[in-house]
């Protein structure tokens, strides 16, 4: 028993004399800006050509003939089309209240938002894309990784990116903007079906909404 | 008898070892101009709730405590840092996409509503970072009067 108070005894007069010792400086490192920091000095930067790169597509878009413009919204389809059908089954597994589904299905999105290719939109629009495609990633991680109240409140915001894009990108289904008034103030989200389920409720209140808009299709 | 000894001794090797690695400080002088506070310029009281209760990990400037110098209580802070400026860094607000912005402030409304944040870990060390019921509210309102100048 004698050890052990002499090993105790020991291991406390270390410990102090290492928490004195250790009142050194760690050496300082000038606080790290992170990459969305670098990412954005060069949005920045785009921006001035981007501006300028409006104009002049603006003109080409308006003396071009329509050809052009539907090749390219048969471009995106693969990829815009991917994320319309991954937001839906975000949707449907908040519909029904599954939190392992929703996750599952932001995964897959992260992925395929990762993926989005949007060199054959104009510049004005990739740079807004990019915007949406950032901010829909942040939504869709959190979905993978939270509990279903985190994962709803992620929901509306990605749903206000998916309008946006949509607005983009144009949709070769017919979408239903829907609109939820109880939910943080009022909320929208989007479906491929006239007939309201609510993702924000799920069967506490399936039917609760409205169509706001007929988003037609454009292909 | 014996093996409590080694074992005790090995924990004190480790525990020594340790303190030898070093972590980064995230400690700055300079408040950059795309500062949420300066950009925003809020009421004294929003300033001084986040301040207290938000900018030690969401900001280029962390207030230490002493067990920082510490390990590994050190590193536990480095990731909480460094997750939180990655999450949000109100230094630089301003550089955000208004998109982006909308997006923070929902989530900024949203944590502190279901007390999500400040953390549990920050909270229990630092008692002044606890946001009273009126904290909440008032920081919610506010959020939203900002996301209603965006939109």
């Amino acid at each position: 028993m004698k050890k052990v108070r002499v090993t105790t005894a020991i291991l406390t007069m270390a410990f102090l004399s290492l928490t004195a010792m250790s009142c050194r400086d760690t050496k300082k490192v000038e606080g790290h800006q992170d990459d969305s920091m670098m990412e954005h000095d060069n949005s920045m930067m785009d921006h001035n050509d981007s501006i300028m790169d409006h104009d002049s597509s603006m003109l080409n878009n308006d003396t071009m003939d329509t050809s052009n413009t539907m090749m390219d919204s048969n471009m995106q389809n693969t990829d815009a089309k991917q994320v319309v059908a991954d937001y839906m089954a975000v949707k449907d597994a908040l519909v029904a209240t599954n939190k392992d589904a929703a996750a599952k299905a932001g995964n897959k999105m992260v992925s395929t938002l990762k993926g989005f290719d949007v060199s054959s939109y104009t510049a004005e629009q990739q740079k807004e894309l990019k915007d949406i495609i950032t901010d829909a990633k942040e939504h869709a991680e959190h979905i993978g990784k939270s509990e279903m109240d985190h994962q709803r409140e992620h929901f509306k915001s990605l749903s206000k990116d998916m309008m946006d894009m949509v607005a983009i990108t144009g949709t070769d289904a017919t979408l239903y903007q829907q609109f939820c008034p109880m939910y943080d103030r009022g909320s929208a989200w989007l479906s491929m079906e006239k007939d309201i389920k609510n993702p924000y409720y799920g069967s506490k209140m399936m039917t609760c909404g409205n169509v706001q808009k007929e988003i037609k299709s454009t292909m | 008898m014996k093996i409590f000894k080694i074992i005790a001794w090995l924990f004190l090797f480790a525990f020594v070892a340790i303190q030898f690695f070093p972590t980064e400080r995230n400690q700055n002088s300079v408040v950059p101009n795309t500062d949420f506070l300066l950009v925003n310029n809020p009421p004294q009281n929003i300033s001084a709730i986040l301040q207290e209760s938000c900018y030690d990990c969401h900001s280029n400037n962390t207030g230490y405590p002493w067990y920082n110098k510490i390990q590994p209580a050190a590193w536990f802070l480095e990731d909480h840092v460094k997750h939180g400026k990655g999450e949000l860094n109100f230094n630089t607000w301003d550089e955000l996409s208004d998109r982006r912005k909308r997006s923070k402030l929902k989530a900024i409304i949203n944590q502190v509503k279901d007390a999500e944040m400040p953390l549990y870990s920050y909270t229990l060390m630092h008692r002044n970072a606890i946001l009273s019921d009126s904290d909440k509210s008032t920081l919610e309102n506010y959020m939203y009067s900002l996301i209603d100048t965006i939109e």
